[in-house]
């Protein structure tokens, strides 16, 4: 029993036992002895153990966290630097992998949504680059082996009439399949039926809880109730649940019934079966893309891209989230680089007062507490700091979420990266901070009396100018890297558009098919509207397009030239039908011949303005005026040529561009091809302008909604939106691990400059020249400096040339954006040292002398 | 030594384990078991203080310096190998105050009709 009572008394610390332990054993055996104790002597022993050890350890962790919190104090500088070292690594890192993992790995709103694939016609490429045709998508769903299920959905913006205000709504058409594929049950109501394809919800409608809740106000009887969809009645059958969105921004949901051959702008989605991986879906579905095209004329062959739904982002998001990762890595490393570096100046400095202290009979064990608890401490509030800077930047990070992507809501704190930042740096604050204490706890302190404070030599130091050269190093990777990203997105954002965007407002007004079925009352309401548009004070011009550059990236046609062989599958271009004065309005400029003209009606002959690239490419070097191509079928004869838009936008490579009178169309269209987006260039501002259209608007069409009112500046600026957002926390990392370099290097050549003061104070006695040792101080800051620039630029290099496709063509070696970082570098090592050496030129002889 | 009177109140009320190891080492030097047996002695055995409870309030009264451990400890001393205690001026004072305000507070009791046996 009593060797169980010893055991049990290792819980005490060590010191205590030390104290102690021999006479509680003594005094435990010599109660048992007498039987004493009440109750079994092993519970008693655990009993007396198990409380007391506790509340010995609490007493002594209270006095280490009251010493720790004073001698923090003492040493504010220390104690700020070191938290604030803590804070940026934790926080940036924490925040750049919170987003990272919401984006990359975050599972979609759907059960098993690993298992969710979206389809489309190719060409391959991220996301769907082609819609497909109701033939293509049955043949792929009759002919596939790999999905358990599969739907079409095709989106499809409607007016919404008889619920307060009309508004336009983005919608999409579903067929039966595509809600039980994502496993979403309604939450109010049923979801279509499948019965008869789809027959019998002809004129059902689902409503998204948003729109349930702001139009009919969330009212309890909706289902059943009718309401007004582009003219037509639709019964409400049931109402999705929060935070439902599929496609991306849905509101309102119809059946889509028809998938015969001739529909157009199906998108597909699939559940795998079990066990199927989405490389077996690709390769199933390319079987089939070979099967169908062997079956096929060469004109109607077909591709298909097929991506999980969770991928449906550009690939750059990924490359430019990994650099972010990598840049919270980097950031991490520093400041653990920097902690210490921080935490081995201190050591060193309190090795004498330890060494009074273990003189003066303070254990061994209670002096590595009392650093433990002190690098706790640090740690700690480093990380509760850390976790409020993350806080505090994710309303910007959200901004770093790709629109595209399949889920609702932006990214929130990760707790477990949180926990894992907390725990390296705790690592290394416990480390660096008990490894002198370990090392110097037994012979070296004693020395440290001896030997003044003239440590720091030797293994120590090197270990220091390491961490110092490491710290650079990363700051140049993160400098280069993020200076080239930032280059990168200026020659992004110094691309010409192909148009002006400034001063131009654009409104959406989409006429509802079947009441506007008719070119002729189309043309009607766009002649209304812009006449008394442009009537308006302060528009300079008005026009109608069937879609804005960069909005609209559909409408692709396949053109061929009378007399011109260009072989089985026609080149395509962009085709935008558009009303007088489009070229003008954007700031397009017109080349050669006309601009459309009210005169171009139906009856006359079908005319089209092309772009100089179309021109170039069918007619090279020749007079393209009055030359004739057929756009579906329909003969056109070109009368005017004007500039390029990069209608797909920015980094894209844009088709040819066609325009056409909005009012020379086939009588039959889709409705996708109809002049809706209202576009005014105007002078001064455009503050009052959406209530006069709105006026307008109105006046023309009582029940007619506007939507998607923004300046053409925001339509531009949505293409570099997310890049500049990246970006610009790339270049915050950057900045912040410029700074912890800069601390880094003036923290370690302060600290040189104060264990050499009485070699300084020597040197200057014996009249050795300031300016002297200056230069050796500051020699030592830059050749630290180099050592971390070297490997530093290029580990950027290698970083830069892993993301060369964010770079926009820029090369990886830029000389500019090297130069310019290892210029900033040199800049703070220069500011870090000269603060020291100014201060190693005015070390009094006399006062180092008396320090000791 | 002068006793520093505010450093003396903030140690009341004692703990009652307290009070007891002071009142143990008020006739003499003890060794860690003397205490313990001392105390049970004197109360029935009603309080039966633990090792644990025992070492620990010590280590905290030499922090308080309410009792020290003397070189040569005087009284019957049955062990030498044994680490004895010894009550400070200081402790003594403390211990005193500690009877003091539990007299007056036995006094009021009385006052107030509460004597023990006429319930």
């Amino acid at each position: 029993m009593n060797r169980f009572y010893r055991a049990l008394l290792r819980l005490y610390p060590a010191w205590f036992r030390g104290e102690y332990g021999d006479e509680m054993a003594a005094a435990f055996a010599e109660r048992q002895a007498e039987g004493r104790g009440t109750g079994p002597s092993a519970i008693q022993a655990v009993a007396d153990v198990l409380p007391n050890a506790l509340a010995v350890h609490w007493s002594v962790l209270r006095q280490d966290l009251r010493y720790t919190v004073r001698s923090l104090l003492k040493s504010r500088g220390f104690a700020l630097a070191a938290v604030l070292v803590t804070a940026l690594g934790i926080g940036a890192n924490t925040a750049a992998f919170s987003v990272a993992n919401f984006v990359l790995l975050k599972p979609l709103p759907f059960p098993e949504s690993d298992q969710l694939v979206r389809l489309c016609e190719g060409p391959g490429g991220w996301g769907c680059n082609n819609q497909m045709s109701g033939l293509n998508y049955r043949e792929f769903v009759a002919r596939s082996v790999s999905f358990r299920s599969m739907g079409a959905f095709r989106t499809w913006p409607v007016n919404l009439v008889g619920a307060g205000e009309p508004v336009r709504l983005a919608a999409a058409e579903l067929t039966p399949g595509v809600l039980p594929i994502l496993g979403i049950a309604p939450l109010m109501g049923r979801v279509f039926d499948s019965a008869q394809g789809g027959e019998a919800d002809r004129k059902s409608v689902l409503l998204s809880y948003p729109v349930w809740q702001t139009q009919f106000g969330g009212d309890r009887n909706i289902l059943g109730r009718t309401v007004q969809l582009d003219g037509s009645a639709y019964q409400v059958i049931g109402v999705m649940p929060a935070g439902f969105e599929f496609p991306r921004e849905s509101r309102i949901w119809t059946s889509l019934v028809d998938t015969g051959d001739d529909e157009c702008c199906l998108e597909g989605i699939g559940r795998l079966r079990a066990g199927m991986s989405i490389a077996e879906a690709k390769s199933d579905l390319s079987r089939v893309t070979v099967q169908l095209n062997s079956e096929r004329p060469v004109e109607e062959e077909t591709g298909h891209s097929t991506f999980l739904l969770r991928d449906e982002f550009a690939p750059s998001y990924r490359q430019l989230l990994l650099a972010l990762c990598g840049a919270g890595l980097c950031i991490l490393l520093l400041s653990c680089a920097n902690l210490a570096n921080l935490l081995l100046s201190r050591a060193v400095a309190r090795e004498r007062e330890f060494a009074l202290r273990t003189a003066l009979g303070a254990g061994r064990d209670r002096l590595l507490r009392q650093m433990l608890t002190e690098s706790v401490v640090l740690t700690l509030a480093g990380a509760a700091a850390g976790f409020l800077l993350a806080a505090f930047s994710l309303p910007l990070l959200s901004l770093l979420v790709p629109r595209t992507l399949a889920v609702t809501g932006g990214p929130t704190l990760d707790l477990r990266v949180l926990a894992l930042a907390t725990l390296l740096i705790g690592v290394t604050g416990l480390g660096f901070g008990l490894l002198p204490a370990i090392r110097s706890a037994g012979t070296a302190w004693s020395g440290a009396l001896r030997e003044g404070a003239r440590t720091g030599g030797g293994n120590k130091r090197r270990l220091r100018d390491v961490l110092v050269t490491v710290q650079v190093a990363l700051s140049v990777v993160l400098l280069i890297s993020s200076g080239l990203l930032i280059r990168a997105v200026w020659r992004v954002q110094a691309v010409d558009p192909g148009f002006a965007a400034d001063s131009v407002m654009t409104f959406r007004t989409a006429l509802p098919r079947p009441k506007y079925d008719s070119t002729h009352v189309r043309g009607e309401f766009y002649r209304r509207v812009l006449s008394e548009v442009r009537a308006l004070p302060g528009v300079k011009s008005a026009a109608y397009t069937s879609g804005l550059p960069m909005v609209m990236i559909g409408g692709i046609g396949g053109i061929t030239v009378p007399g011109q062989d260009l072989g089985p599958r026609p080149p395509g271009a962009s085709f935008r039908f558009v009303s007088p004065d489009y070229f003008e309005t954007m700031g397009i400029p017109l080349r050669m011949g006309r601009d459309v003209e009210d005169a171009d009606v139906p009856s006359r002959l079908w005319v089209a303005v092309v772009s100089e690239s179309f021109a170039q490419q069918f007619w090279p070097g020749e007079n393209p005026l009055g030359r004739q191509f057929r756009l579906r079928q329909d003969l056109r004869t070109v009368v005017g040529i004007v500039g390029d838009v990069k209608f797909r936008g920015l980094e894209r490579t844009s088709e040819p561009q066609v325009y056409l009178p909005a009012v020379q169309g086939p009588e039959v269209i889709l409705s996708a091809y109809d002049p809706k987006d209202l576009v005014i260039r105007h002078t001064g501002s455009s503050a009052g302008l959406y209530a006069e259209i709105r006026r307008i608007v109105r006046a023309a069409d009582p029940e007619q909604p506007i939507s998607d009112v923004r300046p053409m500046t925001e339509v531009l600026g949505a293409q570099t939106a997310t890049r500049v957002a990246q970006v610009r926390v790339l270049a915050a990392l950057a900045a912040v691990a410029l700074l912890l370099a800069g601390i880094g290097i003036h923290g370690l050549l302060a600290y040189t400059v104060a264990q050499r003061s009485q070699e300084i104070a020597i040197r200057l006695a014996l009249g050795g020249a300031p300016r002297r040792i200056a230069g050796m101080v500051l020699s030592q800051g830059f050749r630290l400096a180099l050592l971390g620039i070297v490997p530093g630029v290029l580990g950027a290099y290698a970083m830069a040339r892993a993301m060369r496709a964010l770079l926009f063509g820029l090369d990886p070696a830029d000389a500019t954006t090297i130069g310019v970082a290892v210029g900033l570098v040199l800049l703070i090592a220069g500011a870090g040292s000269v603060i020291s050496a100014q201060r190693a030129t005015r070390v009094s002889p006399m006062a180092a002398m008396r320090a000791e | 030594m002068p006793i520093d009177p505010a450093a003396l109140e903030a140690l009341l009320p004692l703990h009652p384990q307290t009070f007891h190891i002071l009142l143990a080492l008020a006739r003499g030097d003890q060794h860690g078991y003397g205490i313990l047996r001392a105390v049970e002695e004197r109360t029935g055995g009603t309080v039966q203080l633990s090792a644990g409870a025992l070492y620990r309030t010590i280590h905290r009264l030499l922090e308080q310096g309410l009792i020290t451990e003397p070189r040569h400890p005087s009284g019957p001393t049955d062990d030498p190998r044994r680490r004895y205690y010894r009550l400070t001026g200081f402790g003594r004072a403390v211990a005193l105050a500690e009877t003091q305000r539990l007299g007056t507070l036995v006094k009021l009791a009385k006052h107030s009709g509460l004597v023990p046996g006429t319930a």
